[in-house]
């Protein structure tokens, strides 16, 4: 284990249940109010703004030219045809450039492509070795596995802050709860969302060139991700909360009436602070993938740079070497190889 | 021009010996280890002061000292600055990376060297940790923990190290969920180098000699009409026909504008015949330019600005000579400029005209802004209208398989060209393509692209090439395949050297020199070989043409 594993392994483990007993030693302390009603309104606060902030930032750097990954063979000549797929690998219109963006935020396409090289040692080869590659979806499919069960949880979380409960949040409960073999019905989101986090924690903990990369910023979402998932599961099988309380709670902070609700179990106040932290951390950490893909100029632009200018804002007259300085040095050769001249002396 | 000064292990002690095992310290303590053969030299002081760059001075890669200029630190921390509000892409980039490692394996340098450094993430992190430190509150604040570190001397070193083993090949960006590309930051942090005088010799002696002269290769006007006209007269040696060529002629219909490395050396030269050959057959109203007689752009290796500052010279040209459009020749990364920076630094071309083919009328609306069209577009047209007589069986003695370039793949999307171009000039059968995780889009890089054909840079290279040439080897041991087609000349320039080294059974061809072999004149001598001198097949003995001209060339 390398000093540098250790930090950026163990700091974050720290600080995630640091967080936890920040909540339970607050809550003991009856400061429900704060961690109740005052942490949850600064922490939307803060995702809010710093959200707004970040993407200002972003988008005040212009995108000066045009560099589009083609995934697929460009627009050519009529005869070379391009299928659906292609089209969205190598867009040319707005409307195959959607399609890219949909497909990677939805499907994560270039995730997808994904594959693994190995150098394979094999005595039958004159090197005594050579490598092989395979196409690979695991890491493709913790991570839509990962992305949609926290999609899931959140959206079925609306059924705290909605009176009327909107009827598709109804809906995805009850296919989110079809395996009935636990009283209360089990979600299988849960379950998804820990299993997959926990994927992705083991392979950056167990892959030695993933734990060679990984900083603290990485391990400290999936920590803390982990613990909202456990406390959640906790608290909802376990250790079970007034729920209708709890729907007080989030109503009032909804409806910007808050009010502190009496006979909460401190647990789902732990759980409510990691909430907040990862709200109020997201837009300051790498978690701003998720907007950030939408900008990508490698995936958002048109492939169309041939046909349409592309404008740079800031773009500058440089200085070239122009043509009459060369012929300047170079006239007397140039007339004597035949080359035509500008001027003949 | 590319044998090895430097010695080199054999392949059986490189490749079996790649260990991907990650160092014992943190990679922010590990400091790279400048090696003979895995490092590219210093650019001569002389090739700055003749294109203005600041900071010409001696130094030396190995040396505890590199003279850097006393406000080094002030330099790239402003140069950083400042390109982060003119590059949305950088600002990205450094800031939404989740490591999660999928670019990692993606990279032939990792490949060939694992060097966990060389994982196009880590290249990333090494410039990123930097801007975490002087940019980030967090960073600010909390130092290595928050993955951040101090800019010092030695973190210069390290980038030149690395961003000088990434070939800006862009196979990291196609792979990455978000799209980040290793290549665009190594742009810019070649571009932050080359701020306090930190260049390599191969790619600077390039760009200098083209900026003054015309051409990557410094050739004279003169020079370069005495090697191009030999070839008219090899073409007319070998089929009876002689293509002139005209040079800075006004008024002519199209500028054909080619890279340097074609007529320049082989095999790229037997391309540049192809070229005229065609051309010839057409009867096509071109010129070419000893102004702007080059359409590789070793500029784009050291800086956006540099890149700009030698591609004006082509719409310059072009508009001086008063041509309708342009027709490019076969090379990497001169297409992805054309395609994706021309028209935004030095355009609009609005002197043009929109490109339409004299002999089909096919209008090139791909083309419509930028008005150059690439060869291989051009001759597949004229193939698809069946304009050319051709007869595969004088490529017979070739097996080929194509590589896909990195730049014309995942800059530009040149696939179906090039091989419709190849299965019409080749008999049925000879071509395969290479296993599909290595080719097209996911194609693997030469290993010395950039401006990495320098030889004392030779180690390097061909552990980066190792990816590309384990696949030829495949396919060579397969299905029997003796040629790799390519349409860059940089990949003529330093794909034999590669496969000497891995797969010394293949040579390496473009595409329009196949089109040369097989083009039928009508007023043409019996062919008894093709451009390369080597006996056709059914005319004496192909197989021993083959043998024959190997072993000239390990003569050599
Ligand atoms: C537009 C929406 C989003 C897209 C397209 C997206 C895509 C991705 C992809 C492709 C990965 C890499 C694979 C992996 O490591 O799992 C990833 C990682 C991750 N995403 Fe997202 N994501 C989105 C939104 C979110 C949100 C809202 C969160 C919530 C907190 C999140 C949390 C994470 C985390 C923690 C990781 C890193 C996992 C690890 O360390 O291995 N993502 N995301
Ligand atoms: S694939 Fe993209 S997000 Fe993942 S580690 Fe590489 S650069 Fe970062
Ligand atoms: S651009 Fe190519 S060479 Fe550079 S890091 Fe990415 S894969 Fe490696």
């Amino acid at each position: 284990m390398t000093d540098f594993f250790k930090l950026h392994f163990f700091v974050p483990l720290a600080a995630v249940l640091g967080l936890v007993v920040v909540a339970y030693v607050g809550v003991q302390a009856n400061l429900q109010l704060l961690f109740g009603v005052v942490v949850p309104y600064m922490a939307a606060l803060i995702f809010i703004e710093g959200m707004v902030y970040r993407l200002i930032q972003w988008t005040r750097s212009p995108v000066p030219f045009r560099i589009p990954t083609t995934a697929a063979q460009n627009k050519s000549l009529p005869w070379i045809e391009k299928n659906l797929g292609e089209k969205l690998d190598n867009p040319e219109t707005t409307k195959h450039v959607v399609g890219r963006m949909a497909l990677e935020v939805l499907a994560f396409r270039s995730l997808f492509r994904n594959t693994r090289t190995e150098l394979r040692q094999d005595p039958d080869h004159p090197e005594g070795a050579r490598l092989i590659h395979w196409s690979y979806k695991w890491l493709w499919l913790g991570a839509i596995a990962f992305h949609y069960a926290f999609l899931v949880v959140i959206l079925r979380h609306l059924r705290f802050f909605t009176e009327p409960v909107p009827g598709f949040v109804y809906l995805l409960d009850s296919v989110d709860g079809f395996l009935q073999f636990f009283v209360p019905v089990v979600y299988l989101s849960g379950l998804v969302l820990l299993v997959a986090a926990g994927y992705l924690l083991l392979r950056r903990i167990l892959r030695p060139e993933l734990r060679y990369i990984s900083l603290a910023a990485d391990y400290f979402p999936l920590f803390l991700i982990l613990s909202i998932a456990i406390t959640g599961i906790l608290m909802r099988y376990f250790y079970k909360v007034d729920i209708v309380a709890v729907k007080d709670l989030a109503l009032g902070l909804a409806t910007f009436k808050p009010k502190v609700v009496a006979g909460i179990g401190v647990i789902f106040y732990i759980h409510l602070f990691l909430v907040c932290v990862l709200f109020a951390y997201f837009p300051f950490s790498k978690l701003m993938h998720a907007p950030g893909v939408f900008l990508s100029p490698t995936r958002n632009l048109a492939c169309n740079s041939r046909w349409v200018r592309h404008v740079n804002p800031w773009n500058y007259p440089v200085k070239f070497h122009s043509y009459a300085e060369y012929e300047d040095k170079f006239r007397e050769a140039m007339i004597e190889a035949d080359i035509p001249v500008e001027k003949e002396s | 021009m590319a044998k090895a000064k430097v010695t080199v292990p054999t392949p059986a002690e490189i490749l079996p010996g790649i260990s991907y095992k990650t160092p014992e310290k943190g990679w922010m303590d590990v400091k790279p280890d400048f090696r003979p053969g895995t490092y590219c030299n210093p650019a001569n002081p002389k090739w700055l002061e003749w294109i203005g760059y600041p900071y010409p001075r001696a130094w030396h890669v190995t040396d505890e000292d590199w003279h850097l200029p006393s406000d080094w630190k002030e330099t790239i921390l402003q140069g950083m600055e400042d390109r982060l509000s003119r590059f949305r892409s950088l600002k990205l980039f450094f800031d939404i990376c989740v490591r999660c490692g999928a670019c990692a394996d993606k990279c032939h340098f990792f490949l060939g060297t694992g060097d966990p450094k060389n994982m196009p993430v880590l290249r990333a992190e090494l410039m990123r940790s930097v801007y975490k430190r002087y940019f980030k509150p967090a960073g600010r604040l909390l130092g290595q923990l928050a993955g951040a570190r101090d800019l010092t001397e030695d973190v210069i070193k390290e980038w030149f190290f690395y961003l000088y083993q990434c070939t800006e090949c862009r196979r990291c960006s196609l792979f990455c969920p978000y799209g980040i590309d290793m290549a665009e930051m190594t742009i810019l942090g070649r571009e932050l180098l080359s701020s306090i005088g930190i260049n390599i010799e191969w790619t600077l002696a390039s760009v200098a000699q083209c900026y003054d002269k015309g051409s990557h290769i410094g050739a004279t006007p003169q020079a370069m009409k005495d090697m191009i006209d030999f070839f008219a007269e090899e073409n007319e040696r070998v089929t009876g026909i002689y293509t002139p060529i005209t040079y800075n002629r006004k008024g002519a219909e199209i500028l054909f504008v080619a890279p340097s490395g074609d007529y320049f050396a082989d095999p790229g030269t037997y391309t540049f015949m192809g070229y005229m050959l065609l051309f010839t057959y057409l009867g096509l109203d071109y010129t070419i330019s000893t102004y702007a007689g080059e359409g590789g752009n070793f500029g784009f290796f050291m800086s956006h600005e540099m890149g700009k500052r030698l591609n004006a010279k082509i719409y310059a040209e072009a508009k001086r000579l008063g041509v309708k459009w342009i027709i490019g020749g076969e090379c990497g990364h001169m297409w992805r400029i054309l395609n994706q920076y021309m028209d935004t630094w030095n355009g609009p071309a609005d002197f043009l005209e929109m490109p339409v083919s004299p002999i089909t009328g096919t209008k090139f609306e791909n083309a419509a802004t930028t008005r150059m069209v690439h060869i291989s577009e051009f001759t597949a047209d004229l193939i698809k209208h069946g304009k050319l007589k051709l007869d595969p069986m004088r490529n017979a003695h070739i097996k080929l398989t194509f590589h896909d370039s990195c730049n014309t793949s995942r800059g530009m999307g040149i696939f179906e060209e090039p091989r419709y171009i190849i299965k019409n000039v080749l008999p049925e059968g000879h071509f395969v393509d290479m296993p599909p995780n290595t080719i097209r889009e996911k194609t693997f890089c030469c290993g010395s692209g950039s401006g990495f054909n320098a030889d004392e840079y030779l180690e390097t290279r061909l552990r980066g090439g190792l990816p590309r040439a384990n696949a030829v080897r495949y396919v060579h041991e397969k299905y029997g395949v003796n040629h790799l087609g390519c349409i860059c000349a940089i990949d003529r320039a330093v794909l034999p050297t590669l496969l000497g080294y891995w797969v010394p059974e293949v040579e390496v061809t473009g595409i329009s020199e196949l089109v040369g072999n097989a083009l039928v004149f009508d007023e043409e001598i019996e062919r008894t070989t093709d451009l390369r001198d080597r006996d056709l097949v059914g005319v004496g003995e192909a197989e021993e043409g083959v043998e024959a001209a190997e072993a000239a060339e390990e003569e050599e």
